[in-house]
């Protein structure tokens, strides 16, 4: 493979269309890193045959770590030596993924002098993705990372890095700060982040609203969700702006309020915030009239996975309402609740949702010490699932 | 604390040690046979955190993730290309 290019046929088809395609950036890497023909010609190799070609690694990492470095070995190395070896290397992204250039170019020196240079910006876990390296290079990788004040993140069945949404940095409506809530549990459970401790990976992702930017209550086994207690935040004139300007606030902001607690009679918006589900939906059409109330927190939700060992669960209700003040401290008391009773009780590679699905959210709450609320349903007019004692 | 975190580490080496092949041992598994082999007013997770950490920090004993994460002895890796 050393000079000619490799021939990807079937790759090219992912080079047409609009949109980027991993591909023509792998092949522009070609000038610069010496594994990607090889990369791209096993890739066009599993197309071809429709098998995968990696094999998963168990035990490279760097010493003292149980979590960061994924390994990946080719199932093909004679044909495909310079991805022989080609393992991942999660490193621990900044609150909000801000960066300075420097330090953005600070992390591709390194991996240039390190691996593939070849790098996801960012993986769906949040990290900043290596990609591809040999096992003897993970060591002095590392090494340059901390002095660089960078540090791997999580994977394996540890508390993986946590994520959070841009919040105050840039919005408007984030209801607790979640750059700061993410960086400040980063580090107080930098143990269980490093060296895995439970039956199974764990999830924290913080979103400042309920527009859920970072998709907490599909992704992350505790979700936190800013949310407000008072009412909306109304601007009348700026209501009139909008209607002036042309929105059917009829038709547009009250006929698609979920809880049709709104109300619009051609003058006047007037907002019943006691049927209020905070939904957004109405904030998101009219930004300049409306935003989320004074009195912010956020709701905290357990239990939410995509599918790998069993199926998809969305997060539901744990704590309904926190106050942004009180939300660091709740979290500590009752994650440690939560941790001690999944230790206790899960099986191996069980999540945190899936064992409350076993054992009932009943017998989840009881044993972590809360009491149900009514806030506690899969959906609104539903039926709750919890069962009260007087009643069996 | 009836033992030393250095005793605890070497008695969790041993049962990696003993197991290694047959089972495949998390950490919680570690801790539970610790707590209960003590009692648990005599140990806590925390102990067993701390001889674990001495355990992985010396090298003699590593993770693996064969879907989840264990604690093993060191071991060639089975999947590496030789
Ligand atoms: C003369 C006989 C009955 C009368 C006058 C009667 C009257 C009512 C009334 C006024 C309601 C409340 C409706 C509402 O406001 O939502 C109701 C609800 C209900 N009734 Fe009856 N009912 C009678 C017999 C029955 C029988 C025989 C059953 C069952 C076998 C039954 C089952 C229910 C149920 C399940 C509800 C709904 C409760 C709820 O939505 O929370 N009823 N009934
Ligand atoms: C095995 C037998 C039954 C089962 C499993 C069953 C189940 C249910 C369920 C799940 C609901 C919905 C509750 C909700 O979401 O609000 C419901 C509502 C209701 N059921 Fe039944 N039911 C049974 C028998 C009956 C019988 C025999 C009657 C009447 C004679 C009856 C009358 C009603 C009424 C009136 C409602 C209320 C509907 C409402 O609130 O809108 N059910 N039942
Ligand atoms: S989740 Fe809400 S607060 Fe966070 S960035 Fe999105 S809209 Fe803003
Ligand atoms: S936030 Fe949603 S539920 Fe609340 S008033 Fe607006 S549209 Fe209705």
């Amino acid at each position: 493979m050393a000079d000619e290019k490799v021939q990807t046929k079937l790759l090219d088809e992912l080079e047409k269309g609009p949109w980027p395609s991993f591909v023509t950036e792998i092949k522009k890497a070609r000038k610069v890193s010496p594994v990607c023909d090889d990369l791209l010609g096993q890739l066009e190799l599993s197309y071809e045959e429709k098998v995968g070609h990696w094999k998963h690694g168990g035990i490279v990492g760097v010493m003292g770590y149980g979590g960061g470095v994924i390994g990946r070995y080719s199932d093909v190395p004679d044909k495909f030596p310079n991805v022989a070896h080609f393992h991942t290397m999660r490193v621990n992204q900044p609150s909000g993924w801000f960066y300075t250039s420097n330090a953005l170019r600070t992390l591709c020196d390194i991996w240039d002098r390190h691996g593939s240079g070849l790098t996801n910006m960012h993986g769906s876990t949040g990290d900043i993705v290596f990609l591809g390296t040999k096992t003897d290079e993970l060591e002095p990788c590392f090494k340059e990372l901390t002095e660089a004040g960078f540090d791997l993140g999580g994977s394996g069945s540890c508390m993986r890095t946590p994520s959070a949404c841009v919040g105050k940095a840039r919005c408007e409506w984030a209801c607790y700060d979640t750059m700061k809530m993410c960086n400040d549990i980063t580090h107080e459970y930098q143990d269980e982040l490093h060296r895995p401790p439970f039956p199974y990976k764990f999830k924290f992702k913080f979103s400042g609203c309920p527009n859920d930017c970072v998709a907490s209550i599909a992704r992350a086994d505790l979700s936190v969700i800013g949310t407000w207690k008072d009412d909306i935040q109304q601007n009348d004139a700026e209501v009139a702006a909008y209607a002036a300007k042309g929105l059917d606030i009829q038709e547009d902001v009250c006929g698609r309020c979920p809880t049709r607690c709104m109300k619009w009679d051609g003058k006047k918006l007037t907002i019943n915030n006691r049927e209020c589900v905070r939904c957004m939906h109405c904030i998101n059409a009219m930004p300049k009239a409306l935003a989320p109330g004074k009195e912010r927190g956020a709701t905290l939700l357990i239990g939410a996975k995509a599918p790998i060992v069993q199926g998809a669960l969305l997060s539901s209700v744990l704590v309904p309402f926190v106050p942004a003040d009180e939300l660091m401290d709740t979290i500590k008391e009752l994650i440690s609740r939560v941790w001690d009773f999944w230790d206790e009780y899960g099986k191996n590679r069980e999540r945190v949702g899936e064992l409350i699905q076993r054992v009932g959210m009943g017998n989840f709450l009881d044993a972590i010490g809360l009491d149900p609320v009514p806030e506690m349903i899969t959906a609104p007019r539903d039926n709750p699932y919890i069962y009260f004692k007087d009643e069996a | 604390m009836a033992v030393t975190t250095e005793q605890l580490a070497e008695e969790m080496y041993q049962m990696v040690k003993e197991t290694m092949g047959k089972k495949n041992l998390k950490a919680g598994d570690l801790t539970k046979a610790m707590i209960a082999k003590y009692g648990e007013g005599e140990l806590t997770k925390d102990d067993c955190k701390h001889a674990i950490r001495i355990l992985m920090d010396s090298g003699r004993c590593v993770y693996s993730y064969f879907g989840g994460s264990f604690i093993t002895l060191p071991h060639k890796e089975g999947s590496a290309p030789e």
